[in-house]
């Protein structure tokens, strides 16, 4: 019976018209009439002419919100597979580093991080010689640098952790396989350690990328103009306490089920039998 | 400036090691208290996902739905504000006077409800790996349902629940630097003001860095005693 329902969710191909059905019972059709009503009665009585003014910024906002996620999780998760990879196979005077950044920034809080390579690192940076003159100095000046090179480093830290442990589930059989093949050790690990690992990491990954997106808004705090820089922004030009931060709060909701479903539809893709 | 310049790390007043230590006491203090006030909600939450009949299921779903999707920052913000202004609305209603809400009071809730969201997946996760047979042997005893959650169900969840419970742990202890956003004065806050007074930010973000580290570190020592503890009674190789 459970797994008979169990096919019928995932099968959502199958039949929509039945799947609704069990899924809409009397509580939960009551339920989504107040959680309506609530939001009717936030549009309602709540003050949202704001948003025809700052509807540019919010777009704006967004999209620095996206493309601070993207970059960072790109960026931190190319760290983060060296920094896996050498606490798995690498020798002491790799792996030891490698576990000591792990440790250093998993124990400390992010915000902590931020404001250290911001106000730390850039109140330092404009003493070194020369560096005024250089190619460098225009981002230097910046703030979004600073905000995307802490959540990287973050996120490859967390992710080197992850990494680790997935490199070295992967059964020792199919490296031997590989090997046995007569695959050079780089292909060994483009064509079956890499893969494999990633497999067994993606959901995993899906968590971790939903927390590095609730990670994103820090960096408002070193005046990055991202979402929540933009709603703060709306919020001390208005006074207005719920509204915008309760617009806000849906945005990153919706942002959220939308990284889900994306990391779904690839987990989906690979077939996982035995894993 | 090039030389680092210990003495503003005393902890008499030109240094400022003894307001960095008050900052760093009130971040425990706050993470304690978040993280029990964060237990007992997960313990009532994963008890109403797993026991509770379907209107309380679906009302706990959206709780830690909601909590686990929307940023901290935001959800301390609305908390804070709206928990406060709420408050108050309702000593008003009541015809009482306003009452002023302390800070440590405000951390405390803020954190606990989004820990309670959190700890209520570890909870409920770890109660479901119990074997079904001992809560069954329990309530065939004729245990009441409230003495089986308090001799079996949580004793026998323990070790399976002390993993995640204690991540819980390290989360809460950094989450409370968020609480700098809206100027409680913890060990990231007072941090930043040492920094800006002083001009020597890296000093005092890396003695910062350092403390929490520390916390960090010694937790994990403890965590370890504890998770031994709790194992005690299982065989060692579970594949």
């Amino acid at each position: 019976m459970t797994q008979a329902a169990s096919n019928m969710v995932q099968d959502s191909a199958g039949a929509p018209d039945a799947q609704l059905h069990v899924w809409l019972k009397p509580h939960r059709i009551v339920l989504i009439a107040i959680g309506l009503g609530i939001l009717a009665a936030a549009g309602w009585f709540g003050e949202w002419d704001w948003l025809a003014q700052y509807r540019a910024q919010l777009w704006q906002g967004l999209w620095v919100t996206l493309a601070l996620l993207a970059s960072s999780v790109l960026i931190g998760f190319l760290f983060a597979v060296p920094i896996g990879l050498a606490q798995v196979v690498g020798p002491w005077w790799l792996s030891g580093p490698a576990q000591a950044f792990c440790t250093v920034i998993r124990g400390t809080p992010l915000l902590l991080q931020l404001w250290l390579l911001y106000y730390g690192l850039g109140s330092l940076f404009p003493m070194i010689p020369g560096i005024r003159g250089s190619f460098l100095w225009p981002y230097l000046r910046e703030a979004w640098p600073y905000g995307v090179a802490s959540l990287a480093i973050s996120f490859a830290a967390y992710e080197g952790e992850v990494m680790r442990g997935a490199f070295a589930g992967v059964p020792a059989g199919e490296l031997q396989a590989g090997r046995a093949f007569g695959m050079s050790p780089l292909k060994l690990f483009w064509r079956i350690w890499l893969p494999r690992a990633l497999h067994r990491a993606l959901p995993v990954l899906n968590g971790e990328t939903v927390l590095q997106l609730k990670s994103t808004p820090l960096v408002a705090t070193i005046t990055v103009v991202d979402l929540y820089g933009v709603i703060s922004r709306v919020r001390s030009g208005t006074l207005l306490t719920y509204e915008p931060l309760l617009l806000l709060a849906l945005i990153y909701l919706l942002l959220t089920a939308i990284l889900v479903l994306i990391f779904r539809f690839f987990e989906n893709r690979i077939p996982t039998r035995g894993v | 400036m090039g030389s680092i310049d210990w003495g503003l790390l005393a902890l008499s007043p030109p240094g400022w090691g003894g307001v960095l230590l008050a900052g760093f006491l009130r971040s425990i203090e706050i993470a304690l208290g978040g993280y029990c006030l964060g237990l007992v909600l997960g313990i009532g939450g994963a008890m109403g996902k797993l026991y509770g009949n379907e209107l309380i299921r679906d009302l706990m779903e959206t709780y830690t739905t909601v909590v686990r999707a929307v940023p901290e920052l935001v959800l301390i913000l609305l908390l804070y504000y709206s928990g406060t202004d709420l408050l108050n609305r309702l000593m008003a209603w009541m015809g009482r006077e306003a009452v002023d809400i302390s800070g440590l009071a405000a951390g405390i809730f803020v954190i606990g409800i989004v820990q309670g969201a959190y700890s209520t997946e570890v909870i409920r996760a770890a109660i479901k790996a119990i074997a079904p047979g001992q809560i069954e042997a329990a309530r065939a005893f004729g245990m009441s349902p409230f003495k089986v959650m308090r001799r079996v169900t949580l004793p026998a969840m323990l070790p399976h629940a002390i993993p995640g419970l204690a991540n819980l742990w390290l989360i809460a202890t950094k989450d409370t630097a968020l609480l700098a956003v809206v100027g409680f004065s913890e060990l990231t806050l007072v941090t930043r003001q040492a920094a800006g007074a002083t001009k020597h930010y890296l000093l005092f973000f890396l003695a910062a860095g350092v403390l929490y580290l520390g916390l960090t570190l010694v937790s994990n020592l403890l965590i370890g005693r504890i998770e031994k503890r709790a194992r005690r009674g299982i065989a060692e190789a579970r594949a």
